[in-house]
């Protein structure tokens, strides 16, 4: 038995059942998919710009025969959703197998999505595993559904899955011979006249994989005492398991076509039957359109976070466990920029120009919270740079602050470059920042485009950032050391100035976690005239004493130095 | 079923080495032939903010969370982490806290005030308080607090201590080998003779 997390079950899965490809886009809990299935044997894998652009690479790969593992966050299905949804119409020939990785409870996203809701609207099967032996069985198991209904399919996982390790039985790989490939418009050319049929198609597809899934082992029931019968699928299963033993459990592995006989058969032979699930009610409201009348419990399950054993035996009529009370006066630890991050001075500027910063998705989200407090709004990947413009047009007209775009370089790969050649087009002004630390820092540090740095490490090229900018027609691009407090300060001024135009700044410096080895930590002189000045940077080694002087945490500093230049009195520097 | 399962909560601030610390007790449950889930976060939560992860161990295990006043053992790497969960902590469960404060980034830079009389509460709370800094220290690396922790916990659960010592042995790197057994065992001592 090996201990793994369900993301590294998915990658085995995958391996096993004779996938050769793989493509993804990281993103928090799906990431290390694609991270382990890239350190398989006989595996190729990328890393792509977008979501998007995985599934049509993938698309395009098990078009060629081959059976093709592609893995992403839930809201990166929503970028991946346009191939998607007409990738149902073609249907596959190797096998093609998606992860979805929802996160309720918003560990690490800027919202709950329940990708199920995708499966049923884009006519994708979708599994459901509910550990890490299931979501290794499920995934080897979809590619085989994939290729007999000519359909890709989804995983589904969500954080309790993905990021949960626990013992599972590791199989043999299938060796697969790619399938041939033959020119096929019908299947492949989805123009209205080939498309319309394909939908006809598409419906006799749907039936048969419903058959399958009255069928289908991983659909299943456990038998009890017959008065409670739950319906769920997923980790909430382990939760319910746990929460009412008495209970008859539906098990759905399939969360997308459900089963319409067995669970009505199911519903029947129970006194009451509930659907227990999390974050949505899309479980409940498929099986309620089956007819059946389902029971509610007494307590209320709250529809938002994540559920747990407790939440499910309270909603039951369990008590509560006793427990002792937390302190109400215990001070937040909200995450931080991490000392010596490049990001952290471009926000105290832009927190000194009381700018309206349109913000992005990555690491320098946390530059929204105090105290550099230099951020107006996070939407989506890419948004930042296209809600800037549309401030823009917005305040046309007001007397406003600087509207800053800022962006970090994986995210401008991602989604940023069309934002900005919209911005470009539509002859918009503002200042854009991308923030160059040459990594997808926040979910682990992956290659990107930008970098050159691919996922299997095979040669690349570094992107020509500032080129590629001034080829969209920027016309004011300057490329800046954001470590550099002055020139810094000195890049924003100006950019603001030149308020009737498009400004783009590169703020380039490597992520500070890329080193392993640092500067000596800085001191701070007996001549601190406890000004403060040097902790609005929000550096986690920096901190007051008593009569507010600055102290500096030798076990956190890294010596970059960016604090020193923010002291006015020349009292941070090195040890003598 | 499950109602064997004991469940063990790590708190701390990220970078703390409480996933490693997690992943050798899950190892050891399974040498000793028991299931395991050991559930953590990833990703924005670990840029220096409080962070937890969750084991879970048994004949059985189904959930892999942790509700409020379920935990059998609190192993907290820093002390006001600990009073931040100790509403997970069951009536009559164990808790275990690093006598460490690292000050929160509100409290560093002097907008919130330190919370006072924390010893109190843990001590109020009947928290062992293990210098596991210092006897990190002594082992050899102040990076050896999370095993430090493990080797105190370890007094509070039946796996043998040789099981301990081959699964440490085998998942930190051949260099530290030494430094992480040393810090095992003066963690293990420590709460040894503080009960004793």
């Amino acid at each position: 038995m090996e201990l793994i997390s369900g993301n590294e079950a998915i990658a085995r899965g995958a391996w096993e059942a004779g996938a050769t490809i793989g493509v993804a886009y990281p993103g928090t809990p799906s990431t290390e998919t694609m991270e382990t299935f890239a350190k398989q044997p006989g595996v190729y894998a990328e890393w792509c710009p977008n979501e998007k652009v995985a599934v049509e690479v993938g698309l395009g790969a098990c078009a060629a025969g081959r059976r093709v593992l592609s893995s992403m966050k839930h809201v990166g299905v929503n970028v991946a959703a346009d191939p998607l949804f007409t990738a149902a119409y073609t249907g596959v020939n190797g096998g093609f197998v998606i992860l979805a990785a929802d996160d309720p409870g918003m560990h690490s996203s800027q919202n709950e999505q329940d990708s199920r809701f995708y499966a049923r609207a884009a006519h994708i099967p979708m599994f459901d595993p509910a550990d890490s032996s299931e979501a290794l069985a499920f995934t080897k198991n979809a590619f085989e559904v994939s290729e007999r209904f000519d359909m890709p399919c989804m995983i589904r996982s969500t954080v309790r899955v993905s990021h949960t390790k626990c013992p599972v039985e590791l199989g043999e790989r299938v060796e697969v011979e790619p399938k041939p490939y033959a020119k096929d418009a019908e299947k492949w050319v989805m123009m209205p006249a080939y498309a319309k049929p394909r939908r006809v198609s598409l419906d006799a597809r749907v039936a048969a994989v419903t058959e399958y899934a009255e069928t289908c082992e991983f659909n299943r029931i456990e038998r009890n005492e017959g008065a409670i019968g739950v319906i769920c699928c997923g980790a909430t299963y382990q939760h319910v398991r746990e929460a009412l033993p008495q209970a008859d459990i539906l098990k759905l592995g399939m969360s997308w076509p459900l089963p319409p006989k067995k669970i009505c058969e199911f519903a029947a032979s129970v006194e009451n039957v509930y659907v227990i699930e999390e974050g949505s009610d899309y479980l409940s409201e498929g099986v309620r359109a089956l007819g059946v009348q389902l029971s509610e419990p007494e307590g209320t399950l709250c529809p938002d976070g994540e559920l747990t054993p407790g939440a499910i035996a309270v909603a039951f009529g369990a008590q509560a466990p006793e427990h002792a009370e937390m302190r109400d006066d215990l001070p937040g630890r909200p995450p931080a920029l991490c000392p010596g991050c490049p990001h952290r001075l471009v926000f105290r500027e832009l927190s000194r120009m009381k700018a309206i910063v349109t913000g992005d998705i990555g690491c320098y989200t946390l530059g929204a919270l105090a105290p550099l407090s230099a951020m107006d709004t996070c939407v989506d990947m890419g948004a930042s740079i296209s809600m800037s413009h549309g401030f823009e047009l917005g305040l046309q007209g007001r007397e406003h602050k600087p509207v800053v775009a800022v962006i970090g370089d994986s995210t401008f790969a991602h989604s940023g470059i069309t934002s900005l050649l919209n911005t470009v087009y539509n002859r918009g002004a503002g200042i854009v920042c991308i923030l160059d630390n040459r990594t997808t820092a926040m979910t682990g540090h992956q290659g990107n485009p930008v970098n050159g740095i691919t996922l299997q490490h095979r040669e690349s090229r570094e992107l020509d950032l500032p080129g590629l900018v001034r080829a969209l027609g920027v016309e004011d691009v300057a490329v800046v050391n954001p470590m550099d407090l002055k020139a810094t300060r000195a890049a924003l001024k100006a950019a603001a100035q030149n308020a009737d135009e498009l400004s783009v700044i590169i703020f380039c410096s490597p992520c500070v976690l890329l080193s392993k080895t640092h500067e000596a930590a800085l001191v701070v002189s007996s001549d601190c005239r406890a000004c403060g000045a040097c902790t609005l940077i929000g550096c986690p080694a920096i901190s007051r004493d008593e009569d507010g002087k600055a102290h500096i945490d030798a076990n956190l500093c890294v010596g970059c130095e960016q604090c020193s230049q923010t002291c006015a009195f020349g009292c941070i520097g090195k040890a003598e | 079923m499950s109602n064997d399962t004991k469940t063990v909560l790590l708190s701390g601030v990220g970078g703390q080495g409480a996933i490693l610390a997690a992943d050798i007790l899950s190892r050891v449950a399974m040498a000793c032939g028991q299931d395991v889930k050991l559930s953590e976060i990833h990703g924005m939560a670990q840029r220096g903010g409080a962070v937890t992860t969750v084991v879970r161990l048994g004949d059985s295990v189904a959930s892999m969370v942790a509700d409020k006043g379920s935990v059998d053992y609190l192993v907290s790497f820093e002390k006001v982490e600990a009073l931040r969960n100790i509403e997970f902590l069951k009536d009559g469960g164990a808790l275990l806290v690093n006598d460490e404060f690292i000050k929160p980034l509100p409290v560093a830079t002097g907008a919130v005030q330190a919370p006072s009389g924390v010893v109190e509460s843990l001590e109020q709370a009947g928290a062992v308080l293990v210098p596991a800094e210092a006897l990190a220290k002594e082992a050899g690396s102040v990076k050896a607090v999370n095993v430090v922790l493990l080797g105190a916990l370890s007094t509070k659960l039946s796996y043998d201590e040789a099981t301990w010592l081959s699964v440490i042995e085998s998942r930190v790197p051949a260099k530290f080998k030494d430094v992480n057994i040393a810090a095992f065992k003066l963690g293990r001592k420590f709460v040894e003779e503080c009960s004793a």
